[in-house]
């Protein structure tokens, strides 16, 4: 007879992120057929079906096949050449169901070298420019800004102009102020400076905004431009928390892959994991490790490490 | 095709320095000389002078051009110097400062270099003035203007030949839609002409003029006073036929009362390495004279001689 704790490990393998190789091989491979016919039978997994057998719940298959596939997402991805990870990563968010919130993230978080590689991938890979399909896809006041942000070459000097910071720092305050009655990216000087100006001119701009209490913390596409430009660690720390809550859909939860993989090797990992932990009190390792199954976290947990 | 001649057998780069510096030597300058040698250096052989001029003598060739010539020659012989990157971004930024403001250059930019190029152009120009082209652009341009330029500036075109026929009939139809309501700066226009690729939109081009009867620069003529619709006119020209386009600004520049000598120094300058030869056969077909003549009739001294020079006339 099979053991509750082995129907507790088994059920808890099957669910969160990935899956968990080891218990599955050591417990369901072990098992008689009987104990497979109890645990159908004790598992919300199945239910009983009219012509009495138990049957697999259909959207908690769709779920394993995810899971089965996150390491092997995440591996493909790991070792594409990066240029060929940012084009795909923002085919897949032109074509999805208005993922903008990628394309600001690959188009900001980039270096101006690494961005220039994307679209040069892009062209291979799809035939298309970048800001030839996103123009195309996008319709409403994103547009503007989303082919302004993956079309700059920003400037990577450190060198800024004081006043000019400051003459910027107040009409970007004022659209601020102003965002009930006009959404801020529909302002065509908002999005000439968050486009056009270099990180160090912007983060120059961030600084004033923090003098008079001005956040930028939000769920606004305009607060997530600033962050991703200004405060990449903060964005990103914000991504892997909600893709590590409970209940967190498949767009939010692919963010975990999404992130760890392309940050792993930037300088901005080990930035992120302290932001992560005085965000939430508690390391990103250890999180994964609670919320993570098997190779998959495993994996994530090596990337994690690296250059430490 | 280029009219640039290079002779057979180039002497090296020290040699040409040695050769330009006994041209600037003494009181006088002689032309002659520096036209010989830098009328007929390609890109990569003006570059490797420069610095080797640099390292032979400490000093920016440039700069000793600078002092020792004036005027339109000085002008031209610059900027011909330069190789294209650097000339664009020296022409871009120069077109965004108050005296020499020029939404015509930025667009000839944006529209008449291929994508790499246009790149280049936006890298050369954070090295020489450390801010981004499109950021200065942005900050120097507004309205309608802005719209267009900013986005030609950063484009990245796709530079294959693929295209799609019903994507190019779509796109025609909303060009024509918005033409017609009058919305000449509209979100969809500006969309179109600053994103596809130059192949697709010659085949969207194309389509206006089989569906509509006219070609739509021909629509676009509704205000004739209009400078935005001067412009984007100028900017469907440039892209989908530059050669046109560019003989249209020489035949202003030189029918011009005066001359326009800027107009005339820059398409020189940036195209007897790129298409001048079809600028020229342009020139003639429209004009019923050729190129060499209609500039020697207007202009003269060295400035005539280096600008014949770069036309391929005779072999100077």
């Amino acid at each position: 007879m099979a053991l509750s704790h082995e129907f507790q490990a088994l059920t808890k393998s099957f669910s969160g992120f990935g899956v968990d190789e080891k218990s599955m091989i050591s417990v369901l491979g072990k098992w008689h057929k009987d104990d497979i016919k109890s645990y159908r039978k004790e598992s919300p997994h199945f239910v009983q079906d009219d012509r009495l057998f138990e049957k697999w719940v259909d959207h908690h298959v769709d779920f394993l096949k995810h899971e089965f596939l996150r390491l092997k997402n995440a591996v493909v991805l790991w070792t594409m050449h990066p240029w060929e990870r940012d084009a795909r990563l923002m085919k897949e968010a032109i074509d999805g169901p208005q993922a903008y919130g990628v394309i600001i993230e690959v188009a900001c978080t980039r270096s101006s070298e690494e961005l220039l590689g994307a679209r040069r991938a892009y062209h291979s890979l799809f035939d298309h420019s970048i800001e030839e399909d996103i123009a195309y896809r996008v319709n409403d006041s994103h547009r503007k800004l989303l082919v302004g942000l993956v079309s700059s070459y920003r400037y990577e000097g450190t060198k800024v102009h004081e006043e000019i910071v400051k003459s910027e720092a107040k009409i970007l305050c004022a659209a601020i102020k102003n965002a009930d009655r006009k959404n801020p990216i529909e302002d065509e000087e908002v999005v000439r400076i968050v486009t056009t100006r270099s990180k160090p001119h912007l983060k120059a701009i961030f600084q004033h905004f923090k003098g008079i209490n001005e956040n930028l913390d939000g769920e606004s596409t305009f607060d997530k431009t600033m962050q991703c430009l200004c405060t990449p660690q903060t964005y990103f720390s914000k991504v892997l928390d909600a893709s590590l809550r409970h209940g967190a859909d498949e767009n939010t939860k692919v963010a975990l892959t999404r992130v760890i993989v392309t940050r792993a090797d930037e300088e901005d990992m080990k930035e992120i994991k302290e932001e992560y932990h005085k965000q939430h009190g508690v390391s990103l390792s250890k999180k994964i490790d609670d919320e993570v199954n098997g190779n998959f976290k495993d994996f994530l947990l090596t990337l994690i490490a690296r250059g430490e | 095709m280029a009219t640039l001649t290079v002779p057979q057998s180039v002497p090296s780069a020290s040699e040409d320095c040695e050769q330009l510096r006994k041209a600037f030597a003494g009181w006088g300058t002689n032309e002659a000389l520096i036209i010989s040698i830098l009328a007929h250096r390609n890109a990569a052989q003006r570059k490797a002078i420069q610095e080797t001029y640099q390292q032979a003598y400490g000093e920016d060739l440039l700069k000793a051009l600078d002092k020792e010539l004036s005027s339109d020659f000085e002008r031209i012989v610059v900027l011909w110097t330069l190789v294209p990157a650097e000339r664009d971004a020296f022409l871009a930024n120069e077109a965004t400062k108050m005296l020499t403001k020029s939404n015509w250059v930025i667009m000839e930019i944006g529209c008449g270099r291929s994508s790499y190029d246009l790149f280049l152009v936006r890298q050369a120009y954070h090295a020489r003035f450390k801010r981004s082209l499109e950021e200065d652009i942005a900050y120097h341009t507004s309205g309608d203007f802005r719209k267009l330029l900013v986005p030609l500036v950063s484009a990245f075109r796709y530079e294959g030949p693929e295209v799609n026929m019903t994507l190019a009939r779509k796109e025609a139809k909303i060009l024509h839609e918005k033409i017609c309501e009058k919305a000449y700066s509209d979100d969809e226009i500006i969309r179109i002409i600053t994103t596809r690729s130059k192949p697709q939109l010659n085949a969207t081009f194309n389509h206006y003029n089989n569906e509509f009867g006219n070609a739509i620069n021909k629509d676009l003529k509704a205000n004739p006073e209009d400078e935005f619709l001067k412009l984007l006119r100028a900017a469907i020209k440039c892209l989908t036929c530059p050669e046109k386009y560019f003989e249209k600004v020489l035949r202003l520049a030189i029918n011009k009362l005066g001359t326009d000598e800027w107009a005339l120094t820059r398409v020189v300058a940036t195209r007897a390495e790129v298409d001048m030869q079809r600028i020229k056969e342009e020139y003639h077909r429209r004009n019923s004279v050729p190129l060499d003549r209609a500039i020697a009739g207007d202009t003269s001294g060295d400035y005539e001689k280096m600008l014949l020079a770069l036309i391929g006339h005779g072999n100077a």
